[in-house]
């Protein structure tokens, strides 16, 4: 019997410790790295919490982060009425809707790299699309250098994002689709509500959990957007676009400020955990059903 | 009549969307095929080429190098898939079947790993290449890999593996089956659908990933394909037909994989429900 009791751990030996070594252990660190001056080469000194007080007076980092809450804004805001709306059409099951799914899903299969230097390309102010199709319907003032203005170069970057975003929230209200039952939607018509009624009364109801997840993931991958950022501006122009990832990556691996960076991170960190454990609260949950 | 009228609001929304979605990915594939006279004569992306030329995959391929890139992104994603799905099958066999005192923070750890921003784990990570001697090199970024994507797998797979009736399970060990033969016989041939979803979503996102490269990768060489998709641009600042053939050539791989098997694809960011 004894042997039994062990043998889950020696299942779980392997992956635990690797798990420990690259992803538990490294966590820690970065707190402590977080109350000191290091610049990764000779020794550390501990400092308190003087990278924390020098965090909220810097202009950088406060940009950095209004930047993230854009993101954030932007995702929630537009990938969740967008995916529902792609999800709801393309639910219907007339022919060729699996090729319109394929097309729009296409994104995803996609690195941040290639994407990024598509949109660039997109984005390019003489002769990408975007500009060009404003100037061709007359619209000259529309035309925008999306990439180097600092006003809106965040936005286009969120624009960029949400070109895979949104396809990923589709796919999440699909799988929403199939739980809301049949029966219900079709009381609804029986009793002669109008679609819309339907849709807020009926459907919308329905997809809450999907809604639920869908909102939190949006929010966790905004607060940790990087590698759009770093391939398409690097931040700039004049940290204009930078977000609190791409900060703490300059400041680490550029700078090599790694204790500045580290408490870049660790803020980061503290700012997601709530959303973190709203979805491990929903795991959970879950778990005691089951 | 009602049928029709949603048919043809169904057929023109999707198409529309379709086309607005695809643009970006036709801007890339019509720079990636025109001569480099077009681009400096006309400066616009967007047009389909006058003269269709193949040459820039070639300079892509040869002297941007991504011949070498593409071999060792191959060899990072494979055995990245490989060992992490097999080692997260034995943690979710243990996680779904025995009950035991740490179960349930085990499990919870495995989730919340994945969800935590990654520069919590930058520099520290960074660090331990550097001091193990794994810095640079190609072994070290398989291991990271495998230990980072674990959380996921191990969560995906024991979430799965709970819907196998417990009957199963029980009569094994009445039989006296080790624990290991019941793994290896009974539940791993059942997990084949989960296997996989998994392999297709963990090869997309190994394929793609950038900032890992970034951070333990130096030497040419050793390059993936991401970093040298970037690399390649700061070479060809202004060839941009040669970029778009990198670009087109970096994304051909994990895009044929997709389309491919999408059902899996799809299935496991379902049931996963969340992104790596």
């Amino acid at each position: 019997m004894k042997r039994n009791k062990l043998t889950p751990y020696l299942f779980l030996a392997a992956p635990l410790c690797m798990y420990s070594i690259w992803v538990i252990y490294p966590i820690f660190q970065t707190f402590i790295v977080s109350f000191t001056k290091w610049d990764g080469m000779t020794k550390m000194k501990f400092v308190g919490l003087e990278n924390f007080q020098r965090l909220i007076t810097d202009n950088y980092f406060g940009l950095s982060l209004l930047n993230n809450i854009k993101w954030m804004v932007g995702f929630v805001l537009l990938s969740i009425p967008l995916g529902l709306i792609f999800a709801m059409l393309m639910d219907q099951k007339f022919p060729g809707h699996k090729i319109f799914k394929s097309l729009v899903y296409l994104p995803m299969a996609l690195s941040f790299v290639v994407i990024g230097q598509i949109w660039s390309w997109v984005l390019e102010p003489t002769g990408g699309i975007v500009n060009t199709f404003f100037r061709s319907i007359g619209l000259e003032q529309l035309a925008k250098p999306w990439l180097s203005d600092p006003k809106i170069v965040t936005y286009s970057l969120i624009a960029a994002a949400l070109w895979r975003q949104i396809p990923y929230v589709m796919i999440l209200f699909l799988a929403g689709l199939k739980n809301v039952s049949r029966e219900l939607v079709e009381a609804a018509i029986v009793d002669g509500a109008k679609a819309t009624q339907r849709f807020w009364y009926v459907i919308l109801p329905a997809l809450r959990p999907a809604m639920v997840i869908a909102i939190t993931v949006n929010i966790i991958d905004s607060l940790r957007a990087f590698d759009i950022v770093f391939v398409m501006t690097r931040g700039g122009p004049f940290y204009s676009s930078s977000v609190m990832a791409n900060y703490m990556y300059v400041q680490a691996f550029h700078n090599y400020r790694m204790g500045y960076g580290a408490s870049i991170a660790v803020v980061q960190f503290g700012i997601t955990l709530g959303f973190i454990i709203m979805y491990l609260l929903n795991v959970l949950k879950k778990e005691e059903r089951e | 009549m009602k049928k029709i009228s949603r048919a043809i609001l169904f057929y023109t929304l999707s198409t529309l969307i379709v086309v607005i979605w695809l643009i970006p990915l036709m801007v890339a594939f019509f720079t990636a095929f025109k001569t480099m006279d077009e681009i400096f004569m006309l400066r616009n992306f967007w047009s389909v080429p006058k003269t269709w030329t193949t040459d820039n995959f070639k300079t892509a391929w040869v002297e941007g190098k991504m011949q070498r890139y593409f071999l060792n992104t191959f060899l990072v994603t494979c055995i990245s898939v490989a060992v992490t799905l097999f080692l997260s099958s034995l943690g979710a066999f243990a996680l779904a079947w025995y009950k035991f005192k740490l179960r349930t923070t085990i499990l919870i750890i495995f989730v919340a790993g994945m969800l935590i921003p990654f520069q919590m784990l930058l520099i520290p990570v960074y660090r331990f290449s550097v001091v193990t001697g794994l810095y640079d090199s190609l072994f070290g970024v398989i291991l990271f890999h495998i230990a980072f994507q674990i959380g996921f797998c191990t969560f995906f797979m024991r979430n799965f593996m709970v819907t196998i009736p417990t009957s199963l399970f029980e009569a094994a060990k009445i039989d006296g089956a080790k624990a290991f033969t019941i793994y290896s016989k009974i539940i791993m041939p059942l997990l084949k659908p989960a296997v996989a979803a998994l392999s297709i979503l963990e090869f997309t996102w190994i394929w793609n990933d950038y900032l890992w490269s970034l951070i333990l990768l130096q030497s040419d060489a050793k390059k993936t394909v991401t970093i040298g998709l970037t690399a390649l641009q700061g070479q060809w600042i202004s060839s941009w037909n040669v970029i778009a053939a990198g670009a087109l050539l970096a994304a051909i791989v994990p895009v044929t994989v997709f389309l491919i098997f999408q059902k899996y694809f799809i299935e496991g960011l379902t049931l996963g429900s969340v992104k790596g």
